[in-house]
């Protein structure tokens, strides 16, 4: 495992929002490495802190107490020209699809964002097009039905494959997926799932998923992080955690996961106390 | 956008709101096209003239044609007009006072028709004596008995009208003419006649006129107004919410400073320290806007920052896009409605400051625009109630209430588009 190379890793991260009585660890005090290529699955209740912690990871907010390396670096992103090269390497799919799209632009300037950022901005039109297209191919979608329409036309599932496509323009080293299928019907989720498997699979990028499904993460990772109201309780490849669980929350996450060929008995699922976590913000 | 438009008008409250303004601003285009000139022009002697049609009396007497009319009732309504219901009243009073002071006179009260003009004129002119003294009768009554006998004197008199005028080559008066009972011009025969809706203010300008103009100017000074103080507020409001931090800090001081001191108070301190001089119409609408952003940058600030947070602005940095280009694509589009609703309130409230300021002599300068709140001032000082001239106050607070009324109902129109939870 040793020889393999570490792309991002932290020590010690805390994030802390708000002070006084108002106080909230998102999360706390968490160590991680993440290799390349591999594909991680961060799982863990609403409101554990998954989302916090992904939102460091990009940058998007800052790190209260911790460090993050990147490419074995300490991370540099002070200035925005910074960012800007980091998140050429990191990218993210947001949890809600809905919420992801600006519904004043046009979905085709998203598209456009992607080419211009890896640098195709001097491009001819036609080529954009071209690229555009194969994107849309690739998450099945049509470009041709794209063009000059507004997110809200799109439905869910539809979104979140526009953005794999997008992700497949971007080509990141890393990316952030904050539980991509949460929030779409059934069918979608299957579509979206191996599209990111297919997008891995033809790039091989480091995927850090964030699911708050035991099964889901079993069934597609390499190694699987379990976190606790901030905390990471448990890590190891999916099948030692998923197999062998050694923290309580684990175990108890997996009695969750409901099994197709046992009968579900609410009795049992009611012996474990409600979480006392906030809804997720 | 065009659906959005459709949504709009389908509001009751914002088809009504528009109609009146659309209305309003007909008004003020049209009506100086076809009566040009200064509106604060004094066109009468009189102060406070009421509204009518004025005809030229002497151009009367010159209309090429008089015709010749025996209209059923005339003379009834010419001396029911000469002999009005306080006239007759008055006379039934003096007769009741009458019958106690004379022991042979029987009159009571129910005896008395006033409608039957023949009758009471009858008893007056029987019994009438100025000589009287009643007890209990002050002069001023005693002496209102007398002008009443000598004005209806005369009153069943049909004797024609002379019309004299001077000749200057034999120096003399000379007669040109008389006019009958049942003589009638055409009042489009007249040369001279003049509608004034509004009649006149105390200084004899045409109401109406100033009004339209009035109207226009404090539109003028509540666009102008509304226009700064939403581009300060807007300005100030996207940058302290979306950089936070000390930019914030800094702005959020003013914020709380001006918040603090209530607005009018700064207006009239600034509109004093000015001087009347200086407070032309811009100037009142500047020192308005400067004083009243407040609000639209504390609520612009809490809008942006629930918005920076928002995935669709996260992808947009992740797409390496630039601050201002974030600020102007992802967030400015997300409360231009509420921008848009925040202007048009900030319209109709300038308009009311510029009232309330001229009402307390604090507004533009006066004699060379008129403003309506400058119109309530003149109407206030001159003591309009007090003559009775309900029209040179009246029209102008409709007016200032129907603007507000419509900018307002236009607002909640719109807030029910835009605001999803407020639409049926
Ligand atoms: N901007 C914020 N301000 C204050 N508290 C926050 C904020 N974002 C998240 N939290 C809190 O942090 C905790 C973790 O939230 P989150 O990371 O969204 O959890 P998850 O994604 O695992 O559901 C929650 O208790 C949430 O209320
Ligand atoms: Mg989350």
């Amino acid at each position: 495992m040793s020889e393999r190379e570490i792309c991002l890793s932290g020590t010690g991260v805390s994030k802390v929002f708000g002070f006084g009585n108002r106080k909230t660890v998102a999360v706390d005090n968490v160590d991680f490495n993440f290799y390349s290529g591999e594909l991680v699955s961060i799982v863990g209740e609403s409101g554990s802190g998954k989302t916090t912690l992904i939102k460091m990871l990009l940058g998007l907010t800052s790190v209260t107490e911790g460090e993050i390396q990147f490419l074995g670096k300490k991370r540099d992103i002070r200035t925005r020209s910074k960012k800007k090269e980091y998140w050429k390497d990191i990218q993210a799919i947001f949890q809600d699809p809905f919420s992801s799209y600006n519904i004043f632009s046009k979905i085709d300037s998203v598209l456009l964002d992607c080419i211009h950022m890896r640098g195709g901005r001097m491009l001819p039109k036609a080529k954009k097009i071209e690229m555009m297209e194969e994107a849309c191919r690739f998450v099945n979608l049509k470009y041709a039905e794209m063009t000059n329409k507004y997110p809200f036309e799109l439905s869910g599932g539809q979104m979140q494959r526009l953005m794999i496509a997008r992700i497949f323009l971007l080509r990141p080293k890393i990316l952030l997926a904050d539980e991509p299928t949460s929030m779409i019907d059934a069918c979608s989720r299957a579509t979206i799932l191996d599209m990111l498997l297919n997008l891995r699979n033809e790039t091989g990028m480091t995927i850090i998923f964030i699911t708050h499904d035991m099964g889901l993460a079993y069934y597609i990772s390499d190694t699987v992080y379990i976190m606790e109201r901030g905390k990471i309780v448990e890590f190891g490849s999916a099948d030692e955690v998923i197999l062998n669980p050694q923290a309580d929350y684990t175990k108890r996450l997996l009695s969750d996961v409901p099994k197709i060929h046992e009968p579900w008995e609410f009795s049992k699922r009611n012996q474990t106390p409600p979480p006392q976590t906030p809804v997720e913000a | 956008m065009k659906n959005t438009l459709k949504q709009v008008f389908r509001s009751a409250n914002f088809r009504i709101g528009f109609i009146i303004i659309v209305l309003i601003l007909l008004l003020i285009t049209i009506y100086p096209i076809f009566s040009p000139g200064n509106p604060l022009q004094m066109i009468g002697y009189d102060s406070f003239i009421p509204p009518g049609l004025y005809v030229s009396l002497y151009d009367s007497l010159d209309v090429p044609r008089i015709y010749t009319l025996r209209l059923e009732g005339a003379d009834q309504i010419r001396i029911y007009a000469k002999l009005r219901p306080t006239d007759r009243e008055l006379i039934r009073d003096w007769l009741l006072l009458y019958s106690e002071y004379n022991e042979v006179f029987e009159l009571r009260k129910e005896d008395i028709n006033l409608e039957d003009t023949e009758a009471l004129l009858g008893l007056w002119w029987t019994y009438f004596d100025p000589e009287i003294r009643f007890e209990n009768l002050t002069i001023a009554e005693r002496r209102a008995f007398a002008r009443l006998d000598t004005r209806i004197d005369g009153i069943f008199d049909l004797y024609d009208k002379y019309i004299w005028t001077y000749n200057p080559e034999t120096g003399e008066q000379e007669l040109v003419g008389s006019v009958t009972n049942l003589a009638y011009i055409n009042v489009s025969d007249v040369t001279n006649v003049r509608l004034l809706p509004l009649g006149t203010d105390n200084f004899g300008r045409d109401m109406f006129k100033q009004l339209v103009s009035a109207i226009t100017t404090s539109l003028a000074i509540g666009l102008i107004a509304g226009l700064i103080a939403t581009m300060i507020g807007l300005v100030l409001g996207l940058l302290s919410g979306y950089l936070s931090g000390f930019v914030d800090d800094v702005i959020m001081f003013f914020t709380n400073l001006f918040t603090v001191i209530p607005g009018i108070v700064l207006l009239i301190l600034i509109s004093y320290s000015i001087g009347q001089e200086q407070r032309g119409p811009a100037t009142v609408a500047i020192v308005i806007g400067l004083t009243s952003w407040v609000w639209t940058t504390r609520s612009v600030r809490a809008q942006v920052l629930s918005l920076r947070n928002r995935d669709h602005v996260n992808l947009s940095k992740l797409s390496g896009h630039s601050l201002p280009r974030i600020v102007i694509k992802d967030i400015l589009p997300y409360i231009a409605s509420y921008v848009v609703m925040a202007f048009i309130l900030q319209v109709s409230s300038a308009i009311l400051a510029e009232a309330g300021l001229s009402m307390l002599g604090l507004g533009p300068r006066t004699t060379e625009t008129a403003t309506l709140g400058l119109m309530m001032n003149w109407a206030m000082r001159y003591t309009a109630h007090l003559s009775g001239a309900w029209w040179a106050y009246y029209p102008v607070i409709l007016v200032i209430a129907l603007i507000s009324f419509a900018l307002n109902l236009i607002n909640t129109g719109l807030d029910r588009v835009f605001n999803p939870q407020l639409r049926d």
